[in-house]
């Protein structure tokens, strides 16, 4: 320690150390305070089994999984200052974002970022099925997992509908009629017609799921403002909560999974 | 050679493909997981695929944007499906010979500290999948079609790729089982995964032998039954969700013939040669009886059998049906598959009057 390095004189300000109030990793008692001391770091636990940290057991789908899902809520947010959510500009504010905005690759991110997760909840479930992971004590955090699974198709498939163009509203259109389908509550279901009482049909094209799902009986603009919510508000927050259950099960329920 | 690669590729022969080479992958699977073979594939693989590329036809379904995704998940999956066995591979031969599984040497149950050797793993990941989606994005444009037209369809009018294996089991079933029995039963099935599956071996490795109907089972409904689909209904139909083969020319005016047929139209005007009885319930008897049995008559049966009895041993009797009732619904779509192919056979119950066809 005879020469100081521009880092240790950093470390030695008032401001480094009112922010980091432990000293460099380098030795037990820091590597455990920077990973306890840090918000985000905080979800790890301090130390773990090796067999866990290994690229090649969890090939860190989980974890690449919620980098997308974070990299999609930051360029998402960057999206919504461009975007209204009516049939009349809708699909101008997305030319608009392509030909006007500088360096506008957000919405190229966000498209594709919305594809890759898809991709990556499922190579996640599938590595979590090879090695067995679902098997007790986590098959709570599985099923949720398989909750948290269904909500990125639903949001990935919100927001397919948002640039407003003919892919859009026909690849929704083909989704939500089968809805109409729904044995009971749609009205092209079976059982729909039996809900009938003399005159009044009790499930309609008025009434029943697709018509809740779209808020009309064909993709208007009014399906536009629900979809839309349901994008950027709704599944959102409920997924941020579900991750959040997910990763605090992975620590109660003993870390990444190991052999017994 | 293509003309012949498009023949088969037709659902009729690959299906049947697939199937055969899914198990023999698993029959084979040490073979399958070595690295030899995964280099033979490989080298085989980009010289064909670049050879595909230069195909028109093929060239503009695969580069259509939102179709890349899909490349990238063949890729991949093909490649974890691969490091997944390989994995297993080692550890069942290791367990062969009497040792434990990599990872329970004590060397991999040792503890590390998470700074920095999960942290630094983390950043790397955060960084690879910051550059992949980067260059992605400067790479490919996002699609962007007409303006929403509520009056014109294109045709074909396609759900976005995720769903297109539910798009595909339209062919063989009505939209209230496709698109939403059988996702139900999908999502049902697989929470309940951890509830069936009482067999406490092969937690926390990568393994065959010790769960080989589990994974056998799981990868038959991941690869061949939702992965299949996907690929068929992205790459393998046209306008009118008509077959056309990956080198073929999308021909709006390509027409198939196709009669399909009823299975109560088999049996009152072919086999019993008479008009068909005007009780709806009667004319489908045959088929209603058939779909109950399928149901609620194979379980028991099959109960009686020796592996499902050894199995009922060890699992009870409860796990038992509810296992047995998602197999049969699994399984109800490659049936149907194969009787369409047969038999031309439209639906096994054909209630139009109550919208619901079998
Ligand atoms: C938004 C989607 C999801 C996110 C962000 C997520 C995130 C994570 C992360 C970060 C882990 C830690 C280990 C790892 O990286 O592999 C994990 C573990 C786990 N996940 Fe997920 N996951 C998601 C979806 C799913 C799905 C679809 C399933 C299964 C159906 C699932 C089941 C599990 C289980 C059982 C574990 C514990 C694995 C073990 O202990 O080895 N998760 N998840």
């Amino acid at each position: 320690m005879s020469k100081k390095g521009i880092a240790d004189y950093v470390r030695e300000t008032q401001v480094w150390k009112s922010i980091f109030r432990h000293g460099p990793p380098n030795n037990a008692r820091n590597r455990a305070a920077v990973v306890a001391g840090n918000v985000f770091l905080h979800l790890h636990p301090i130390k773990l089994k090796k067999s866990g940290v290994q690229l090649g057991y969890t090939w860190c789908m989980g974890g690449l999984s919620f980098f997308v899902f974070l990299a999609l809520t930051v360029t998402g947010v960057l999206l919504m200052f461009y975007y209204r959510p009516t049939a009349e500009y809708a699909f101008n504010d997305i030319i608009a974002l392509r030909e006007h905005v500088p360096l506008g690759i957000m919405r190229e991110i966000h498209r594709w970022g919305a594809h890759l997760m898809v991709i990556t909840v499922w190579l996640h479930m599938f590595r979590v099925f090879m090695t067995g992971s679902y098997k007790p004590p986590r098959e709570f955090n599985w099923g949720v997992g398989v909750i948290l699974l269904v909500l990125t198709l639903l949001l990935s498939f919100t927001g397919y509908l948002l640039p407003w163009d003919q892919l859009a509203i026909w690849a929704i259109a083909v989704g939500s009629n089968m809805a109409k389908a729904t044995p009971f509550l749609g009205h092209g279901g079976p059982g729909a017609a039996l809900a009938q009482i003399g005159d009044f049909v009790m499930v309609s094209d008025k009434n029943d799921v697709r018509f809740q799902l779209l808020a009309g009986r064909f993709v208007g603009e009014p399906a536009l403002l629900r979809f839309y919510i349901l994008h950027c508000v709704f599944i959102p927050l409920v997924v941020g909560v579900l991750i959040a259950i997910h990763f605090w099960r992975v620590r109660k329920d003993g870390g990444i999974s190991a052999p017994l | 050679m293509k003309q012949f690669v498009n023949i088969v590729a037709d659902p009729i022969y690959s299906f049947p493909i697939t199937c055969v080479l899914y198990y023999y992958m698993l029959k084979y699977y040490k073979f399958f997981g070595s690295k030899k073979f995964a280099w033979t594939v490989t080298l085989i693989a980009i010289p064909v695929f670049l050879i595909m590329m230069a195909d028109p036809n093929f060239y503009l379904i695969i580069t259509w944007p939102d179709n890349i995704p899909i490349t990238i998940l063949i890729v991949a999956v093909s490649f974890f499906t691969w490091y997944s066995i390989h994995k297993a591979a080692i550890n069942d031969t290791r367990q062969e010979e009497g040792e434990v599984p990599v990872e329970a040497t004590p060397e991999n149950r040792e503890k590390v500290w998470c700074w920095p050797n999960l942290v630094y793993t983390e950043m790397f990941a955060i960084i690879a999948g910051t550059v992949f989606l980067i260059v992605w994005a400067i790479v490919f444009k996002a699609p962007l079609e007409e303006p929403a037209n509520p009056t014109w369809a294109p045709n074909p009018a396609k759900a976005p790729w995720y769903f297109l294996g539910l798009q595909e089991m339209l062919v063989y079933f009505d939209p209230w089982m496709a698109g939403v029995v059988l996702p139900g039963v999908i999502v049902v099935g697989l929470i309940a995964i951890p509830y069936i599956d009482t067999n406490p071996k092969g937690n926390g490795y990568f393994c065959f032998n010790d769960r080989k109907f589990a994974i056998s089972s799981f990868l038959f409904g991941w690869l061949v039954l939702w992965l299949y689909l996907i690929i068929v209904g992205t790459f393998l139909r046209g306008p009118n969700w008509t077959f056309y083969g990956p080198f073929e020319y999308w021909d709006f005016h390509k027409v198939v013939a196709e009669y399909n047929v009823n299975l109560s139209e088999f049996l009152w005007i072919k086999f019993l040669g008479t008009a068909m009885p005007s009780n709806i319930l009667v004319r489908e008897a045959l088929g209603i009886v058939l779909s109950l049995g399928y149901m609620f008559g194979l379980p028991p049966l099959l109960a009686k059998t020796s592996f499902f009895k050894e199995l009922i041993s060890k699992i009870g009797m409860i796990r038992y049906y509810i296992t047995i009732v998602l197999f049969l619904l699994m399984f109800s779509l490659p049936i149907k598959m194969v009787l369409r192919w047969a038999f031309s056979l439209k639906y096994i119950v054909a209630l139009p009057e109550w919208e619901l066809n079998l």
